[in-house]
């Protein structure tokens, strides 16, 4: 479904705050789960966008359905099939969620069935659908809104970078059961997920590890998952302090 | 009656594809083409025809009245003064706007002055669309007058549209609240081409608890100018908002002059202005979507402007 060939992504700058990316070559086959992990500043967001198409690789090629989409817009690999959840969701003055969620489905959808991508993130609704996505809605709120306009996508390949940040507690189980049902509905569709959070690394069919921007492992998560527990990479969900103990304790 | 061309520009500013329900006084092309008066509403030309009195009964509910004007002669220039004269506790609607559609190459102007004595505990909506179309190179000019008088406890929504068109505008709008009384204003605004559109805003709450909310969002793009100059003045112990959202595009200019005067120690007033670009994050996002760059910029300023 996607491969990645030689993809490197350079900043001249050294002031620049984005994270580089080295020879990356990999490949996610059809109704996969992956998970991308490894430590902050690692490269895999970076990654992420430059599927999507935010980014530009500086070398290397990307395929999607065994067509090259490198030189590809972001709309146009939008158009193909590939769907992105950011990671700060985007606020709009004057849109509605409900315009969002329609925007994203391409179609003109009736309120009901964009209630249905309300509930599955757990909003009522009936309360959030004419409401703007603007500033008076709280970035929890906002990132359910967020995974909700991917869910309206139906994507072949959807791509979320850190979807946990800034979700509460019972919205992060929420999450977990997001994805499974997504998998559910979605057969030839799949998920690659930029997390280092060991409750979604826990769910993967596969978990690659990226290091200073390259791959420094890859397998399935019985393969993986034990080497990375109690590194950065597989953090139990817990709060920004914690985490950065962690990452000080290593 | 009414020609294509006019049944267009009115069903633009007044959202009519015929007449209205309730009263109404259509004028076409500088002369009044339809009336019509209700047992609460009157509709009296004035002596010197160059406009209307509408007087409301005290107490009359959920009525509407519709003064939508039409120019699509090119060349007319005229000046109408419409007083409006609402008794207390009446809650109606009132839907002014003004199309002008020039294919000449003369100017086409209509200055409408509007006058309204509110009276006490009356409810007011007061809508006003603008709208001007024609490739002709003789300018559309619409010049907006508006005088608010406002008694004791009454309220009024203006909601000032004007997003296509029109190539010259000055709105000047004043307003006296007396105690209790609530303005609220709504402006939205779009200019494109070599546009230009200033508005003027100055409101005296000179009533203890008299309170205003003035908001305008607007677009301005290509060499357009906007100006929004709103002024509050506080007389009394009261309460002030204005705010200026506005988006800038291409080579346009904006220019927001918010100002404030408190005269009082309990006169609470506050002005916001802001103008920026479309945030870059806005298109990417709606471009993950699958809209294309210019497809994302109209659903961000129709979204602003709704």
């Amino acid at each position: 479904m996607l491969e990645l060939k030689n993809l490197s992504f350079e900043v001249a700058e050294e002031v620049s705050q984005k994270e580089i990316v080295r020879d990356i070559s990999l490949s996610v086959g059809e109704h996969r789960f992956v998970v991308i992990t490894g430590p902050n500043g690692s490269g895999k967001s970076t990654l992420a966008k430059l599927i999507a198409g935010i980014e530009k690789p500086t070398s290397g090629q990307i395929y999607f359905e065994g067509a090259d989409i490198t030189d590809k817009s972001i709309t146009e690999r939008a158009k193909l099939g590939i769907a992105f959840a950011f990671q700060q969701p985007v606020r709009f003055k004057g849109l509605e969620v409900l315009d969002l969620l329609r925007i994203a489905s391409g179609r003109q959808m009736s309120a009901s069935d964009a209630c249905e991508y309300l509930s599955e993130v757990g909003l009522c609704a009936r309360d959030y659908i004419r409401r703007e996505v603007n500033a008076s809605l709280s970035g929890g709120e906002l990132k359910r809104i967020e995974i909700a306009s991917v869910l309206a996508r139906g994507a072949g390949l959807s791509v979320f970078d850190e979807p946990e940040a800034g979700i509460d507690l019972w919205s992060f189980q929420n999450l977990i059961r997001v994805f499974e049902r997504m998998q559910e509905k979605n057969k030839g569709g799949s998920i690659i997920v930029i997390s280092h959070q060991e409750r979604i690394l826990d769910i993967a069919d596969e978990i690659i590890v990226i290091a200073e921007g390259r791959v420094a492992d890859r397998g399935t998560r019985d393969e993986i998952l034990p080497g990375l527990l109690g590194t950065p990479s597989a953090v139990k969900q817990c709060t920004g302090s914690q985490t950065k103990e962690r990452i000080v304790r290593q | 009656m009414m020609d294509t061309i006019q049944k267009r520009l009115l069903s633009e500013v007044a959202d009519l594809h015929d007449v209205p329900e309730g009263a109404y006084n259509i004028r076409a092309n500088g002369e009044m083409a339809a009336r019509n008066t209700t047992a609460n509403i009157d509709i009296v030309s004035k002596a010197d025809g160059n406009g209307i009195d509408i007087r409301i009964k005290p107490g009359t509910k959920q009525e509407s009245i519709h003064i939508p004007v039409v120019l699509s002669e090119s060349g007319i220039k005229e000046t109408v003064y419409n007083d409006f004269y609402i008794g207390e506790d009446a809650d109606v609607v009132i839907v002014a706007g003004c199309g002008i559609d020039n294919c000449g190459v003369q100017d086409s102007q209509h200055d409408g002055i509007h006058r309204f004595y509110v009276g006490k505990g009356a409810k007011i909506k007061y809508v006003e669309k603008h709208y001007g179309s024609g490739d002709g190179s003789g300018k559309r000019i619409l010049n907006p007058g508006t005088e608010v008088y406002m008694e004791e406890d009454s309220f009024m929504e203006m909601e000032m549209v004007q997003i296509k068109g029109v190539d010259s505008t000055v709105r000047n709008t004043k307003a006296e609240l007396a105690a209790g009384a609530k303005l609220v204003v709504r402006e939205r605004l779009m200019t494109h081409g070599a546009q230009q559109a200033i508005s003027n805003y100055e409101v005296e709450l000179s009533g203890e608890g008299a309170g205003a909310d003035i908001v305008s969002r607007s677009v301005a793009r290509d060499t357009s100018f906007q100006k929004f100059d709103s002024r509050i003045v506080g007389n009394v112990p009261c309460s002030g908002h204005t705010e200026c959202d506005a988006i800038i595009m291409d080579k346009a200019r904006i220019l927001a002059v918010p100002s404030l005067e408190a005269n009082d120690l309990d006169a609470a007033l506050i002005h916001e202005a802001a103008i920026g670009k479309i945030a870059g994050e806005q298109i990417v996002k709606l471009m993950t979507l699958g809209l294309t760059e210019e497809e994302a910029e109209e659903q961000i300023i129709n979204g602003f402007l709704k």
